[in-house]
């Protein structure tokens, strides 16, 4: 275990175990609500802004935060309104911000800038001010998943009661997305813009396979995302493969474990059911 | 004197988009009255639930709700319990029986705040109340279609309202077991000393167990109590076909309509 000796390696795994949790425990949400579209969506939406970083010579965190709180806000408003239906409010955008980067692109000079660290991650080359950006960041959506617990569970569970018992729905409805619109920037750097969705959408959906009750989900996605991020990391290294992908590949070899598991653990309760 | 206003319709028109849901619905509910909502499929009687919610706003027209237009009830929401559709709720959820009747609680336990000792003691003895506490801490999705029935009425009960309002209660229950459903509402209604408001299109049995009737098709056909409201004339206006009436007592036990308009309706 020499690697662990190196500062890099030190950050990526803290890096993981951080992106892991926070995208996991989003992803639960996503995952009951069936949003992954509007995750896919948000993702996408980054590399227009990391384009405008880039051609602004800023740091893309800052430009592609608003990019995709901007676009988790228009998603909300015009799916709001019920005249676009939320996944055509989703691939417009999609397409759009899309669209909009690669013209940005054009705008450069020769491009020499390490976009495909952006499309498709790179988790060794995370810097320890990224680090730092990401852990203030991911505090701040598990600290309001923890606040807003039985609020968010309502809201996710039966929105309509929600409203009847009278929370703000609107305002918890723009908070959820914006949490996730922010989960998916501090992990864009690490799996990539490509491939975010991906590390949101499967350790939940492993999870939700496993859960009878919401608490133990969370956990079990957690536990998954945390778990997949750190193997992958670690078999990207040992066979030099690119880290996002290899964290992907890693989550959905989890959720096929998960689903032959539940399958089977249905069957086992109608067998014995229909013996007694 | 007479009881006291609980909910008051005055004119009340609601419209989806430039679609006329209810016109001109005039009628008083009456503290500790049971009232059966009843008309067709599209006739209104979600949209006056709704209403009454304060889901959906008047075009024109107004409703109260303990005194006040429902959109603005403010801490006064925890009067109502509510029972949605079961089509309305997703059984797959990874929740457990208890933790669903505690969401009844969400808004009255303040934001951000955790579930305290009362929370839990309200949520056991709603449990108790429809004989569901057993079922605590199972999944609703394993919960057979008379107990998510019941694990719904439980969530509504656990603010120990004074107002309750039913969608569609037996929706999704078998016939056999429909009549002794409203038995027992009729029963728990007698024992709680609430306001009950139940919506239906289920005429016959409906009838046998409310105090007052409201029906409607748009616009309110009539109200009162249950034999004085339900004959042939009223419910031919309501469904807007000639009907029979098939009655022991006073109260009409079952509906249809008359051989004379099948008749029609296969010709067509």
């Amino acid at each position: 275990m020499d690697l662990l000796q190196y500062a890099f390696m030190q950050r990526a795994i803290l890096s993981a175990a951080i992106i892991g949790t926070v995208c996991a425990a989003i992803g639960v949400y996503v995952v009951l609500r069936s949003m992954s579209f509007i995750g896919a969506g948000i993702a996408h939406a980054s590399f227009a802004g990391v384009s405008l970083g880039f051609l602004l010579g800023v740091n893309p965190f800052f430009t592609t935060i608003v990019f995709c709180v901007g676009t988790a806000w228009g998603i909300a408003f015009l799916s709001e309104r019920r005249k676009v239906h939320e996944d055509s409010a989703v691939g417009i955008f999609f397409a759009s911000t899309m669209a909009l980067g690669i013209l940005l692109i054009g705008l450069m000079k020769g491009y020499n800038v390490d976009l495909f660290g952006y499309l498709f991650g790179n988790i060794l080359a995370v810097s320890s001010n990224d680090l730092l950006i990401s852990l203030i960041i991911a505090a701040l959506v598990i600290g309001c998943i923890w606040f807003f617990y039985k609020e968010f569970l309502l809201l996710t569970f039966d929105p309509e009661m929600a409203r009847v018992t009278g929370l703000k729905t609107k305002m918890l409805n723009l908070l959820m997305m914006t949490l996730m619109a922010v989960t998916i920037v501090i992990s864009i750097k690490s799996v990539g813009i490509v491939l975010v969705s991906a590390l949101i959408v499967t350790p939940a959906a492993s999870a939700y396979l496993l859960s009878t009750d919401f608490k133990n989900m969370m956990l079990l996605a957690i536990l998954f995302g945390v778990g997949s991020s750190w193997m992958g990391l670690l078999l990207s290294v040992w066979f030099n493969l690119a880290s996002g992908a290899t964290i992907v590949m890693v989550a959905t070899l989890v959720f096929f474990v998960c689903y032959f598991m539940a399958a089977h653990r249905r069957r086992h309760k109608f067998s014995g059911r229909t013996r007694s | 004197m007479s009881p006291e206003i609980i909910i008051s319709c005055n004119h009340l028109t609601v419209a989806y988009e430039d679609k006329l849901a209810l016109e001109d619905v005039t009628f008083d509910i009456h503290r500790n009255e049971f009232w059966g909502i009843l008309g067709p499929n599209g006739s209104g009687k979600t949209t006056l639930l709704k209403s009454m919610l304060g889901l959906v706003a008047p075009v024109s027209g107004s409703i109260r709700v303990l005194g006040v237009a429902p959109a603005n009830l403010g801490p006064l929401r925890d009067k109502i319990g509510y029972v949605p559709q079961h089509s309305q709720v997703d059984f797959n959820f990874p929740l457990q029986v208890r933790e669903m009747v505690l969401l009844g609680r969400c808004r009255k336990m303040g934001l951000g705040k955790r579930a305290k000792k009362e929370d839990y003691e309200a949520v056991d003895k709603a449990l108790e109340r429809v004989e569901m506490s057993a079922f605590a801490r199972r999944q609703i999705g394993r919960l057979s279609g008379g107990e998510r029935q019941r694990a719904l009425i439980a969530r509504a009960l656990a603010l120990e309202p004074e107002i309750m309002l039913l969608d569609e209660p037996t929706a999704a229950l078998d016939v056999g077991v429909t009549e002794g459903f409203y038995e027992w509402l009729n029963h728990m209604h007698s024992q709680l000393h609430m306001t009950l408001v139940l919506v239906s299109h289920d005429v016959g049995v409906v009838s046998q167990f409310v105090s007052a009737i409201a029906c409607l098709n748009k616009t309110l056909v009539a109200h009162g109590r249950p034999a004085e409201v339900l004959n042939q004339e009223s419910l031919e206006q309501m469904y807007g076909c000639e009907v029979m009436l098939f009655q022991h007592g006073r109260v009409p036990h079952m509906v249809v309509p008359s051989p004379a308009h099948q008749h029609e309706h296969q010709h067509h």
